[in-house]
């Protein structure tokens, strides 16, 4: 393997990892604060498809952006609905965000443009192009040529969609909002014992629906990455699991955002790895299967569940309706 | 200064409320003066908690009004409770555990967007807080790191640090050793000296005559007398919590010691973590005798009696009656248990000892639905059971006296009754009992006294375990005092007193 082709497989993890990531970091939010959410598949999946379908319609895809943000915020609030203000079972309310998703997205796709229940593909303004940074060079035989500096510059660095840029500075936001501020304080604090919240003054609720919205936010950005900037427009359950390694990832970083970082590119480079299995091959001199290599992070947080590489302790208060009393 | 001149520092004029056809709180008026330490007693759900509740803006009062320093003052909520300056320790520690102490004082009251500051500003204060009234803490230990004594500090820092002029502590001494309670007091007593107004509830009688100034009395939702706490008496306030004449001794003649029952030698538990919980204990029960366990809770009591009970498994040698019992493996259950003499009146009688949603009958059978009495060819006996439970029933004065009412339904103690008569009727050689009267009123307490002793006087064994140094006092015969997964010690009954095991249960060797 040359140097080139490693830069190629980075870059790849980069792209794989950033929904990933994005996914995560709203998960992240969410059970933080007490709220378990294995809705994020079906919120990325809702808002891949209204940001390339919006895109498509308007030729913005900052419109599409928005229209993405907003069906993955529609479907936070009824998970914070049904878990917050009603107290019902999170872990079900997550289930039904997920399937309502996964029909209602190839149901209109159906219906509004009737190509198989895809989205037509995106071109241009519709689209989340690569930025190249100045200097950089663009053609593949160009930077396969260039000093080895040049092609970390050109191939890994440069060339990504505003929203990787995006996502990637969400990391170190997330960890100052978390740890250096008054809504992280009590953020975290609500996920751990809300009764300490609620008897300090602080509305329980509010918090939770402020961190839920958030998670909508991130869900959102992460859907509309992957049918605007990753791939051209909107196909069947192209959020293909994401939502879940992204849970995944979760645990592996014992909900902390840098470790979310690291986790997610982990598994993002798995993922990128799947894709050319002709590298591994040359590298460890034995063919692996693909699955294996996508089953792997969940072999991964099985492992960390079972505690032998340290213990995964979530808040304390999670997946727990709230309930005033003494 | 003379009270008729000085507002009241909280004034409830004819609180009520109810929670559907239950009336919490009945026309309640209540007047604490400011610099008092007041104490409310009142058994469990005679209605203390709820009115505490609505004075901190937990609920809200059907009908009344209250007064703060004179100024009649709307609670929706924490909120405006806080800014009315109450403070509350709830007997159920309000902490994030994994947060410092600083963290969790500032939670809620931070001083902008910022951590920063906040986190300074409190520290500060902090340290001129715990200098003005002796409450020392580490401003970044983690909450899970410290003892209960220090975080109950945290909560009251919390209150003190949000200003509170008005102090309600729920329960405080629940969880403490006595010398904890004696510091707790002091701290009490100096933050009194300050002009703080100190409400403080609890069921303890002793509590009440040693701390507070003024006393009111709560029994079935009502206030049934305030009086000044020098004017009166243990008995004479008993007598106002229940309604008649309570004795407060327990009756009994000196043991006639049989063999021995219960002989366990270097008992050991380990955890599912790994943490050793009983550190080869060794103890005798004998006949006609009862044992009590004291001790802090947390420090081992509940792991002795689950092994005992034969839900948990242990290492080290147990015998009954001079015949081994196995503390692992498959005969290592409480139905083996049960069957070789031994009951068990498990320390959490609403999650190990009864099934809440279940009949009083149903529960009655429960461990014992094998009796051959119950069944009728292959079916059980449904009528057989509820006929044998009515009888129970009546002997132990379960009210109402009805089989067919779920376990939920009942008031604390006679749910224990309930447990009681179930274990104790079926002679067992071997009694295990675990905080008999934890949650229980006043007078059921007096007839779980009277039938604990009765069956030491049959010539039974009994282990009793209790966080309640008076109750160990007061009916055990011998007492060991548990420290940290061993025996601190064992003494003759009539030759200690509270001090000496209270230093026991600290851990310190006497």
């Amino acid at each position: 393997m040359d140097f080139f082709t490693l830069i190629q497989i980075l870059d790849a993890t980069v792209r794989l990892a950033i929904p990933l990531l994005l996914a995560c970091l709203a998960g992240l939010f969410s059970e933080r604060a007490g709220i378990f959410d294995i809705g994020l598949e079906g919120k990325m999946l809702a808002a891949a498809f209204f940001s390339a379908a919006i895109a498509s319609m308007t030729g913005s895809v900052w419109i599409g952006l928005l229209a993405g943000i907003a069906a993955s915020l529609f479907l936070s609030g009824i998970h914070g609905l049904a878990s917050i203000t009603f107290r019902g079972n999170q872990l079900i309310s997550g289930v039904a965000i997920n399937f309502l998703a996964a029909g209602m997205t190839v149901l209109i796709a159906q219906s509004w443009f009737s190509q198989g229940g895809r989205t037509p593909s995106l071109s241009g303004a519709e689209r989340f192009n690569p930025i190249n940074f100045p200097g950089a060079l663009t053609t593949t035989n160009e930077v396969k040529a260039a000093s080895p500096l040049m092609q970390v510059y050109s191939e890994l660095l440069s060339g990504h969609s505003l929203l990787v840029y995006v996502a990637l500075l969400t990391v170190p936001m997330t960890w100052w909002l978390l740890y250096r501020t008054r809504f992280g304080l009590r953020l975290r604090a609500v996920g751990e014992n809300p009764a300490a919240v609620d008897t300090a003054g602080v509305s329980v609720v509010g918090l939770r629906y402020a961190a839920v919205a958030i998670c909508g936010i991130l869900c959102g950005i992460a859907g509309a990455y992957l049918s605007t900037a990753l791939q051209a427009g909107f196909v069947k359950d192209m959020s293909a699991g994401r939502g879940f390694i992204a849970l995944a990832a979760l645990i592996f970083a014992k909900w902390r955002p840098w470790h979310a970082l690291y986790a997610t590119f982990l598994f993002g480079l798995f993922q990128a790895l799947e894709l050319r299995p002709d590298v591994i091959e040359a590298v460890i001199g034995m063919k692996v299967q693909g699955q294996f290599l996508g089953a792997l992070p969940y072999i991964m947080t099985v492992v960390i569940l079972a505690g032998f590489v340290g213990k995964a302790i979530p808040p304390r208060a999670g997946g727990e309706p709230y309930v005033k009393e003494r | 200064m003379n009270n008729d001149t000085t507002a009241p520092a909280i004034e409830l004029k004819g609180i009520s409320k109810a929670f559907g056809p239950v009336q919490a709180n009945k026309d309640i008026s209540i007047r604490v003066m400011p610099g008092t330490i007041h104490g409310i007693i009142g058994e469990n759900g005679a209605g203390k908690s709820t009115l505490m509740s609505i004075l901190y803006g937990f609920y809200k009062a059907d009908k009344g009004e209250i007064f703060i320093g004179g100024q009649k003052t709307e609670i929706p909520d924490s909120q405006a409770a806080i800014a009315a300056g109450i403070g509350m320790v709830f007997q159920h520690f309000k902490l994030v555990e994994n947060f410092t102490v600083l963290e969790n004082i500032i939670l809620g009251a931070e001083d902008g967007r910022l951590l920063k500051p906040s986190l300074a500003k409190a520290r500060k204060s902090l340290l001129e807080l715990a200098a003005e009234y002796e409450l020392n803490v580490d401003p970044d230990a983690l909450i899970e790191e410290i003892g209960v004594g220090m975080q109950q500090r945290v909560e009251i820092l919390k209150a003190l640090y949000r200003q509170a002029d008005i102090l309600i502590l729920d329960e405080p001494t629940g969880v403490l050793t006595p010398s904890e309670a004696d510091q707790l007091f002091r701290i009490l007593g100096r933050l009194r000296a300050e002009g703080k107004t100190i409400i403080l509830i609890t069921h303890k009688l002793r509590e009440i005559m040693e701390a507070t100034d003024t006393v009111s009395v709560m029994r079935r939702g009502e206030m049934t007398a305030t009086v000044k706490t020098a004017d009166t008496s243990p008995e004479e306030l008993a007598e106002l919590m229940v309604g008649r004449k309570v004795l407060l001794q327990v009756d009994k003649t000196p043991p006639t010691l049989g063999d021995v029952v219960l002989d366990v030698q270097n008992l050991r538990v380990v955890d599912e973590q790994g943490v050793e919980r009983l550190k080869s204990i060794s103890l005798n029960v004998r006949a006609g005798e009862i044992l009590g366990i004291a001790g802090v809770a947390g420090n081992g009591q509940s792991e002795l009696l689950e092994v005992l009970g034969g839900y948990a498994d242990g290492t080290g040698s147990v015998t009954l009656n001079g015949e081994a019992i196995d503390l692992t493996g498959k005969y290592s259950d409480g139905k083996t248990r049960r069957a070789r003499g031994i009951a068990h009146v498990p320390e959490d009688r609403q999650r190990e000892g009864l099934i809440m949603d279940y009949s009083a009958w149903e529960n009655t059978a429960f461990g014992y639905h094998d009796d051959p009495a119950y069944q009728s060819g292959i079916f059980i006996n449904n009528a057989a059971i509820r006929q044998d439970t009515e009888e129970k029933m009546e002997r132990f004065d379960v009210r109402p006296p009805n089989p067919r009412l779920a376990a939920k339904n009942f008031s604390g103690g006679n749910q224990q009754k309930i447990v009681l008569a179930r274990e104790i009727e079926r002679n067992p050689d071997l009694l295990l009992i675990g905080q008999p009267t934890r949650g229980v009123d006043i007078g059921a307490i007096e007839f779980i006294h009277q039938q604990i002793v009765a069956l030491r006087d049959q010539g039974k064994a009994i282990l009793l375990v209790s966080v309640e140094l008076e109750e160990i006092l007061s009916l055990a015969d011998r007492v060991a005092v548990m420290f940290d997964g061993h025996i601190m010690g064992e003494r003759a009954a009539g030759e200690t007193d509270e001090k000496e095991l209270g230093l026991m249960m600290a851990g310190v060797e006497t």
